[in-house]
């Protein structure tokens, strides 16, 4: 095989994970075409998680923090171990966010600086790739002390989210958009075109009905910022900031493959810089950086006179004085790097001094059933937004300070957007860590024999409830509330309105032991902004200390039913 | 400055300055684009009244399918209603993600056995369609309508944002309001509700059902409910109301959820009249027609008569 060959086997592997990953991300989602069998279970059709699986940072990460593994994490190892052998192979052939800064760094560029023999140059290794180890170090230590934090930057996550939170839902807007300001031109062969492109579009695209996500600006500036900065540094991300990309280089420490350079006919061109990914310095003369290096093989094919090769066991005895032997380790000091560890270890006691988490309850922090205590939850979470993703109801959001800045970008409920749905467990079937353990339908609404999944509980608004405050009639909520007995009983009274009519109204109370949290009351409720009852986290089943009651009740309310 | 240069400059600083200014004067104090279509024509499908035949027919039997056939048959059978060629759009209730057994929704044998029929009386097209409260996909796929309507042969619509029309309802209280298309563009439409209570109107039976056809944000209907369901009857008068009363839903509608909550009177009312309809149907609830007051309320608007015996009611079992 020619080297020109492995290159292009180099660039489908990249065409495929990438299209591989971008539709698990699509396929995180309900399909309407389920049927559900005799046990009422509804699960997808496939394991799109494993999109997420497959990352050794995520594994590494949990690893350390909660001291398991979970489940499907295990297959991070199919990287985690070649990466031995092979070097950074999955920053250049496998990582999808890799293979995006890739194609958007590698569009022709109208800088001087990055064109040309300036190009090489900017290519050399740089100082600011050891950046991204100590990240990972901070990241690292935080999670050994029990925050997990390396989903913020993890590319997996990263792009995961971005796809599934910004991407799509934005695309579904302005489909809808532009196909609406085309028909409303009222010329039709162009109303017709628009209306196809459309129905194309959202049968392989779009969900079933558009998607809305808090604080969706603040990921995508995030994303759009990294995508930005490949245009004035060749793989910015990839090369100065990736965590994951950091920790395949500490373990890249001992590979048996690598790059072998002779100088003899080696005529300084410089094309193997100029093509250079990882910014390795491949250049015969200078260090080869071991580390930094995804093993493209861009230099290999691009140098007219074969003086570079990779191979096993790289031959140790073309080093001269002026063909330097590698660099095997990562370049950082140790003194950083016992920094580092201590600023993240340092991390831990810092947030968790902070107001919004033991001493202060976060009524916003309703999770998603099956979610873990706060402080396991926080140790799992990696905020790949497939709970989002897959959420039926758009009721799953990332949050941006409502769970203390630790919290950020992890999911909580907006029942006021969607409620979560009695029968429903796909968030608990996504989730790659377990920071959401799975459930089964009938360990989320309960049986005779254990209580159901509780998420929080509703609170009425006495102010805003129209048969409280405006002698107007109205059960929405207690028609809603999916549980038997309902959470929401209603009292009859008779009110006199500002004209001295008399009503007779129903006035709801909640009953918080029956009550589940989870929030159709506040999605239905029809005072159309601020609803009249709303639900908080109090009495979440994953808590000992965020409750209310002294005791719950099990057995059905003596009330009478009206 | 040669005169060449300076032509050429003003020129092109007069053409900009008098297109930015014919922009702002053209677009001075322009109607801001209103919505339009709104469609005026009411949903009424109704059949001809005949001396023939009774206006309500129960049917009692433990075979939801014979129970259906049978009081179709009483009330003049399918051929009545749907003719050859007709568009026939089946609303039954699919409000909620609950199984059959838990009787928040229509049966789904009924719903399936109703499409076969109106395939067989030569309907081009049936559509079985409902506005859902719970997410429309797990309502219709738990429910098992979708698959069996589908079974059956009929197109199983889920509804989005452009399968609704802007319609004016002319009530007292409703006016503008997005109801389903399928529901404004067919030939006939057969209401197929399931007896539940509701702690508000007393019961959900036919004409509540009705809410199912419109979108938007129809939680506020409930501060007027009587008069809502009321026009919505006015609006939209079906061929046909088939009940079903094979489970009822006695306690906690109207979502239920326990099976403790489930009687099964094994029975199917086929009726012309929506209000006689229901006023047969609420018996099953135990409750006194006269205590639900949208069933009085549409009796006295003229809409049918609660009183079904006088209407010409007929039991079979």
């Amino acid at each position: 095989m020619t080297i020109r060959t492995a290159r292009s086997i180099r660039r489908l592997s990249q065409i495929v994970f990438f299209v591989l990953f971008f539709w698990l991300i699509l396929k995180t989602n309900f399909d309407v075409n389920l049927t559900p069998d005799d046990t009422g279970h509804i699960s997808l059709p496939y394991p799109v998680s494993i999109a997420l699986e497959f990352d050794p940072l995520a594994a590494v990460g949990t690893l350390l923090a909660t001291g398991t593994l979970y489940k499907g994490l295990l297959w991070s190892l199919t990287i985690l171990i070649p990466t031995v052998f092979f070097g950074r192979f999955f920053c250049g052939w496998v990582c999808p966010m890799g293979t995006l800064n890739h194609w958007i760094s590698e569009i022709p560029s109208e800088r001087r600086s990055r064109r040309g023999k300036n190009k090489i140059q900017a290519n050399r290794y740089k100082p600011y790739q050891k950046i991204k180890y100590y990240i990972l170090l901070v990241m690292l230590a935080g999670a050994l002390a029990g925050t997990l934090q390396t989903g913020l930057l993890d590319p997996l996550s990263l792009l995961a989210r971005s796809i599934g939170t910004v991407v799509l839902p934005t695309l579904h807007a302005g489909a809808q958009g532009v196909t609406s300001w085309i028909t409303s031109l009222g010329i039709s062969p162009l109303s017709s075109l628009a209306e196809g492109t459309y129905s194309v579009l959202s049968a392989f695209l779009l969900p079933f009905r558009p998607m809305f996500f808090n604080t969706i600006v603040s990921l995508g500036l995030f994303f759009a910022i990294v995508l930005i900065l490949n245009r004035v540094f060749t793989r910015f991300w990839c090369r100065g900031i990736c965590p994951l990309g950091a920790l395949l280089g500490l373990f890249s420490r001992w590979t048996i493959f690598g790059l072998e350079k002779r100088e003899t006919n080696c005529d300084n061109c410089g094309l193997c810089a100029q093509h250079c990914q990882g910014g390795d310095n491949p250049e015969p003369g200078l260090r080869w950086h071991q580390a930094e290096c995804h093993v493209c093989l861009n230099c290999q094919a691009a140098c007219p006179r074969g003086s570079l090769k990779f191979t096993f066991f790289p031959k140790s005895d073309t080093a001269s004085i002026t063909n330097p032997p590698p660099v095997e380790a990562v370049d950082i000091t140790r003194r950083k790097a016992v920094a580092a560890t201590a600023a993240g270890l340092l991390m831990l006691p810092l947030l968790r001094s902070g107001a919004s988490f033991a001493a202060n309850p976060q009524p916003m922090a309703v999770r998603p059933p099956g979610s873990v205590g706060e402080a396991d939850f926080l140790a799992r979470c990696i905020r790949c937004g497939q709970c989002m993703r897959v959420c039926p109801n758009n009721a799953l959001h990332p949050t941006l300070l409502e769970t203390g800045i630790e919290g950020i970008w992890t999911p909580i409920l907006i029942a006021r957007i969607g409620y979560c749905e009695p029968t429903c467990t796909l968030c608990t079937q996504v989730c790659p860590t377990g920071a959401i353990e799975e459930l089964t339908v009938t360990a989320k609404v309960g049986d005779e024999s254990r209580p159901p999944m509780r998420i929080g509980t509703a609170f009425i608004d006495r102010g805003r409830c129209l048969p409280w405050a405006m002698a107007t009639p109205c059960i929405v909520c207690e028609e809603w509330c999916p549980t038997s007995p309902k959470a929401i009983y209603l009292e009859e009274l008779t009110v006199t309105d500002s004209r001295g009519k008399t009503v007779v109204v129903k006035r709801p109370y909640v009953d918080p032991n029956l009550c589940t949290g989870c929030g159709a009351c506040e999605f239905a409720c029809p005072v159309a902004d601020r609803a009249a009852i709303r639900i908080t986290s109090v009495g979440e089943s994953r808590s000992r200390e965020n409750q209310i009651l002294l005791e719950r009740r099990t057995a059905p309310r003596q009330h009478d039913h009206e | 400055m040669k005169r060449r240069e300076f032509l050429g400059k003003t020129s092109k600083a007069v053409a900009l300055a008098a297109v930015t200014g014919g922009t702002g004067l053209l677009f001075h104090n322009r109607q801001v684009h209103t919505r339009s279509g709104i469609v005026t024509q009411a949903a009424d499908f109704q059949v001809e009244a005949s001396g023939d035949w009774p206006q309500v027919v129960l049917a009692h039997n433990e075979d939801p399918t014979i129970a259906l056939r049978m009081s179709l048959d009483g009330i003049g059978g399918i051929g009545r209603f749907v003719m050859k060629g007709e568009k026939v759009t089946v609303k039954p209730n699919v409000a909620w993600d609950r199984t059959p057994e838990q009787a928040a929704n229509t049966s789904p044998i009924l719903v399936g056995e109703i499409v076969t029929q109106c395939l067989a009386a030569g309907a081009a097209r049936v559509i079985v369609t409902d506005v859902t409260c719970h997410d429309a996909r797990r309502c219709f796929a738990r429910s098992g309508i979708r698959e069996a309507a589908e079974k059956a042969g009929a197109e199983v619509i889920l509804p989005t944002e452009s399968d609704f029309v802007d319609a004016d309802l002319k009530g007292e209280l409703l006016t503008e309001w997005p109801v389903l298309r399928a529901v404004m563009e067919c030939d006939r439409l057969i209401n197929v509700p399931i007896v539940k209570q509701h702690s508000l109107s007393g019961c959900t039976i036919g004409m509540k059902n009705l809410y199912g056809i419109i979108g938007g944000r129809r939680h506020r209907l409930h501060q007027q409910i009587d008069q809502s369901i009321v026009d919505l009857a006015r609006f939209s008068k079906p061929t046909l109301v088939v009940v079903d009363a094979t489970r009822v839903l006695l306690r906690n509608g109207p979502t239920g959820g326990s099976l403790a909550d489930v009687a099964t009177p094994n029975t199917v009312i086929c009726a012309t009249d929506q209000v006689a309809a229901d006023a047969r149907a609420v018996e099953f609830l135990d409750i006194p027609v006269e205590r639900i007051g949208h069933i009085r309320l549409a009796e006295k608007s003229g809409l049918g008569t609660a009183h079904y015996r006088a209407a010409g009611y007929k039991e079979l079992t």
